[in-house]
């Protein structure tokens, strides 16, 4: 934990000097010059927070001192075991998130990533993203993580107002937000996304309209606009059952919504995705794999991942999830390697249902390139061509189905979760319907 | 209100602790010792000798009272006193033996208890016939008091809770409206058991004996039934001449069918096989009837080859009130169809007709004698055979006179009832409809008469007397379409008088409505559960409640929804439901694909159960809030 025992690895050296090349925009081209197989995304999860939020409702644990070394070596050996295990050759970006995985040390982050380098393909380029969450003194530990290999930042700001940032449970100020992104910005041009939440109990559309105009002010070239989901359990969800906190609007949810998407369209925001808007390329490479449905490893305790376990012989893609509570995921990693406690093979169709709903929610939606990856016998428009609920979504501007794919109008993205409820069993009939091809009678 | 058989006597109920003498002086008088019970413990395991009691030494009563003024308290004590029951136990309201007649302190179904009680020397067999306590039964109760030569009549003096108690006021009320001269008045407290003892001599000393002959040929009523699953049909009979014991042969004068009696007895309140019943006396009856419309409320038993004049008043049980009956899971089907044929077991009076619904699947089509009668029925099916129930709104039995030969042919009779708003026959084939009606008597403290008769007058009542009892309480009769009390009119009474206004009602037959059949549409499809029969002058009214509650409880869709009650094609209420602007999930990455996956197939999978009225999908909660009671609005 102490700076100087930082060893800077061989690729830690190569990314600083590659992060001042100028990025690719790459969504919606995946690079097929590889095989989708051996390449993934890797998703690190830190475990702990400082304090709970009070909406959120992650695996996440408030620490009585944590033996940081520890699960630095869980994470390295996770790492190594499970990248093996999918026979991955190159790993595209890196995702530390939780938790507060700012709170870990940047040595820790340095260790896995070169762990992950010397295992596999880490090009000097890949994205490797830090969820930081705003303090009051950010510079010498920010720029630690850039030492480290951090060459992104997804800041926690949430919100420009004060009560606000209390009703969540959030330990900073509104000065700690934009102190905090002026730093990053300093540190990562154009590399720095903050994460914005709409929809509060009691919050009110204009005022947020007018954070949302701030933080243009002083933001990169990445933002995150979340409504916020009452989750069960969470302390924000029991004062609104208890009526201590009003609910949420979703009418007024949906007004903060469409007004935000047009206002940062018309400051040059690209909204690739339901809740993310980039300007000049800056989308984000490690999130476009989970909407590709592209492989990911996922390593540290309740980290989700998806892949085929190539490296011992398997064929088909995996759901697996890993131990959720910390202390049991490191004996487990320490036993056997790894802390994998669920793993659920996917069926084709089970795939492509994750094809579908993942890619809707991006711009480029799927496209007929994209969709025959993975399926090249039943096209989108045998699926969903002849469909009476479909033609009607069509009809109405929800959905648009032509050459380049199927994907949401700008309207049909904000209810695409009802879309889906007529897409979904669409695909489940047409899989059904190919794979038991009706008998041709006569002859 | 009651009509009284015999003479009345009037005690005091909890009558207010300084009218009444030291209670410790008049319990140490009353404390029955062993000797002067009439029959011990041992004793009573054998069959008691039923001849030693000739009609003169009989006395059949019951209580009666208004909702919750003591009479089952006041039952209970008597038991006591007589050492029917034991006096240590803690004895509340033995004779109400239904989870929900203890719960809401109210007799649903009629118990009869013998007493037997010494008095100057002389042992009397005093039967106590509890009957229903609510108007719902009236025809039980009528035919209970027929059994009866007289009853005591309970009045509460001292509403403890209220804040109006003036025993003095009530005194002079009993006067007025009953002709009790004050001094016939009993003064007791059933609570602490003062006086009581007083009450059963002047049941003796004050009721006639039951005029019988004991030679004549058995008649005997039946003013109860109940079910055994393993002794079948329990007839509770009140012998008027003759004799009857284990062996004979007797026949139903409704059915005409012949049964032999295997068991007779006196309930003690518990049934108490006896060799035989006598003219005059009070008891049980089983001889192998397998379903309790074999032994029918008011129908007379006769003994084969005796044949007698039936009993007078006997009438079969009439629905007044409809209700559809719906597992709340289909799956349930099966469960909730066996409970409710165990429970009409015991219950001819509830009529079963298989029903299906769009929304609601299959089910049944229930009728009850009133409102009371259909919540405790479903209370029971809940509680007693835990079944998840869903009830919707009742509705009464409206009838048409036909004017279409071609009707009158498809039905076989000119007049039809229409139990089933989807039955409704169009106004072009009919020449009137009617709808059921009640004579309502409303009591209350003089300053609610202005909001009450207007709240009558909302419900389409017409007045038909007013009657100042007092200076303070006036008596209202009005005729009620009964369809505009069944559902809330009891609860607004009730608020709009903080509570003291009561209300009775009694059949009074039908009269010419102006009924219209009303439609609910969802972006102009007509939705068939939800057809309703209105009185012409309420069809906005009613409309727009249900617009409404639609309007509440329709989740949002991709596409507004337009919600119209239209009469005909005129429209005369309208709610719109506005489509989603966002249903989205905010966050999907790695860790919230598995779980948004799953809920998503859920709902689709959900989506297909649901009721679809053109692109409008419809769950089954929307219908079940519409349609089931809301005693709040």
């Amino acid at each position: 934990m102490v700076p100087s025992r930082v060893r800077i690895g061989r690729w830690v050296a190569a990314a600083r000097a590659a992060q001042k090349r100028p990025r690719v925009d790459g969504l919606g081209q995946p690079r097929r010059s590889e095989s989708a197989s051996t390449r993934a995304a890797l998703y690190v999860h830190w475990p702990y927070c400082e304090k709970r939020c009070s909406y959120c409702n992650f695996n996440k644990y408030i620490p009585r001192g944590v033996e940081e070394g520890a699960l630095r070596n869980c994470l390295v050996t996770e790492a190594q075991t499970l990248l093996r295990l999918s026979g991955v050759q190159r790993v595209d970006s890196v995702f530390f998130g939780g938790g507060t995985p700012s709170l870990a040390s940047p040595h820790t982050l340095a260790a896995v990533l070169e762990a992950v380098a010397q295992e596999a393909h880490l090009p000097a380029d890949s994205e490797v993203t830090l969820e930081a969450n705003p303090t009051s003194a950010p510079g010498s530990r920010l720029a630690a993580f850039g030492a480290a290999g951090i060459n992104r930042l997804s800041i926690g700001l949430q919100s420009l107002d004060d009560t606000e940032l209390q009703m969540l449970g959030r330990t900073h100020s509104a000065r700690d937000a934009l102190r905090t992104l002026a730093e990053a910005r300093r540190l990562f041009p154009g590399r720095v996304s903050v994460d914005l939440m709409l929809g509060l109990p009691a919050q009110k559309v204009e005022p947020w309209l007018q954070q949302l105009q701030k933080l243009l002010d002083h933001c990169d070239d990445h933002l995150s606009l979340y409504q916020l989901t009452l989750e069960r359990g969470t302390s924000l969800f029991a004062q609104v059952q208890q009526g201590t906190l009003p609910a949420p609007d979703p009418d007024l949810a949906a007004e903060m919504y469409q007004q935000g998407r047009t206002i940062l369209r018309d400051a040059g925001f690209r909204q690739y995705e339901v809740s993310n808007f980039a300007r000049n390329g800056a989308l984000s490479t490690h999130n476009r794999t989970y909407w590709q449905c592209g492989q990911y490893l996922g390593i540290g305790p309740g980290a989700h991942g998806q892949f085929v376990p190539r490296g011992a012989g398997g064929h088909t893609r995996e759901a697996r999830i890993q131990t959720l509570e910390p202390d049991n995921w490191m004996k487990e990693v320490m036993l056997f390697g790894h802390g994998t406690r669920k793993c659920v093979a996917l069926s084709k169709l089970e795939l492509l249902e994750e094809v579908l709903a993942m890619g809707l929610r991006t711009d480029v939606g799927v496209t007929h390139q994209h969709w025959q990856q993975f399926e090249p016998q039943l096209t989108l428009w045998d699926v969903f061509g002849a469909s009476r609920e479909v033609k009607e979504l069509l009809a109405r501007s929800l959905l648009l189905l032509d050459h380049r794919g199927l994907r949401c109008s700008w309207e049909g993205l904000a209810v695409l979760d009802s879309l889906l409820l007529i897409l979904l069993p669409q695909l489940q009939e047409a899989w059904q319907q190919h794979r038991t091809p009706s008998p041709v009678s006569g002859g | 209100m009651w009509t009284l058989a015999g003479r009345a006597l009037a005690p005091w109920a909890a009558g207010a602790a300084r009218l009444l003498p030291p209670c410790s002086r008049h319990v140490a008088a009353l404390e029955p010792g062993a000797t002067r019970r009439p029959f011990s413990t041992a004793e009573l395991k054998e069959k008691p000798d039923m001849s030693r009691f000739p009609a003169e030494d009989i006395r059949n009563f019951s209580i009666i009272a208004h909702v919750d003024h003591g009479k089952s308290t006041l039952a209970d004590r008597l038991l006591e006193l007589t050492g029917t029951i034991d006096k240590t136990k803690k004895n509340q309201q033995v004779l109400d033996k239904l989870q929900v007649e203890r719960e809401r302190g109210i007799t649903v179904k009629a118990q009869t208890a013998t007493l037997f009680y010494s008095f100057k020397g002389k042992q009397y067999l005093l039967n106590l016939i509890d009957t229903p306590g609510h108007v719902d039964f009236s025809y039980e109760v009528s035919r209970s008091l027929s059994a009866c030569q007289g009853v005591l009549l309970v009045v509460d003096a001292n509403e403890i809770d209220l804040k109006n108690a003036d025993p003095e006021r009530v005194e002079k009320q009993i006067e007025k409206v009953f002709d009790i001269p004050s001094d016939e008045c009993i003064k007791i407290s059933a609570k602490l058991g003062t006086n009581v003892d007083s009450v059963l001599q002047a049941v003796i000393e004050r009721i006639p004996p039951p005029k019988v002959h004991r030679e004549n040929p058995l008649r005997a009523l039946v003013f109860d039934s109940t079910f055994d699953q393993y002794r079948g049909v329990i007839a509770n009979i009140a012998l008027f001449d003759g004799v009857v014991s284990k062996g004979d042969k007797i026949v139903s004068a409704h059915t005409k069918k012949t049964y032999e009696v295997n068991e007779v007895g006196i309930l003690n309140p518990n049934e108490q096989p006896t060799h035989k019943l006598y003219a005059g006396q009070v008891g049980f009856l089983i001889a192998g009837m397998k379903d309790v419309t074999e032994a029918q409320i008011g129908d007379t038993l006769y003994l084969h080859n005796h044949p007698v004049e039936p009993l007078p008043g006997f009438k079969s049980a009439k629905p007044m009130v409809f209700a559809g009956v719906y597992p709340v899971d289909q799956s349930e089907y099966n469960n909730l169809k066996s409970a409710i044929e165990k429970l009409t077991l015991n219950d001819s009076s509830v009529t079963v007709h298989r029903d299906s619904s769009l929304a609601l699947g299959a089910g049944w089509r229930l009728g009850f004698l009133g409102l009371l009668h259909m919540e405790v029925f479903n209370q029971r099916l809940e509680q007693e055979y835990n079944a998840s129930v869903i009830l919707t709104t009742p509705t009464v039995p409206y009838k048409a006179v036909l004017s279409s030969a071609k009707l009158i042919k498809e039905y076989k009779e000119k007049e039809i009832t229409i139990i089933n708003p989807a039955q409704f026959p169009d106004k072009s084939k009919v020449t009137e409809y009617l709808e059921p009606v009640v004579l309502g008597t409303v009591v209350t403290p003089t300053e609610y008469t202005g909001k009450i008769m207007a709240l009558c007058q909302a419900r389409r009542a017409t007045q038909e007397n007013m009657i100042f009892i007092d200076e303070n309480r006036v008596m209202l009769k009005y005729l009620f379409p009964l369809n505009e009390i069944v559902v809330d009119f009891y609860d607004s009474l009730k608020s709009l008088s903080s509570g003291y206004a009561s209300f009775d009602y009694e059949d009074a037959g039908y009269q010419t409505a102006e009924l219209i059949k009303m439609d609910i549409l969802l972006n102009g499809n007509i939705v068939e559960e939800l057809v309703t029969v209105v009185h012409k002058e309420k069809a906005y009214t009613v409309g727009k409640t249900i617009c409404e509650r639609l309007k509440d409880s329709l989740p949002r869709q991709l596409f507004e929804i337009v919600i119209q009650a239209a009469v005909g094609s005129k429209v005369i209420a309208r709610e719109t439901v506005k489509a989603y602007r966002k249903n989205v999930l905010a966050k999907c990455y790695g860790g919230d694909i598995t779980r948004k996956m799953k809920l998503l197939k859920r709902q689709a999978e959900g989506k297909k159960k649901l009721r679809k009225i053109g692109n409008i999908e419809i769950p089954k909660d929307t219908f079940i809030k519409v349609l089931k009671t809301q005693p709040n609005k």
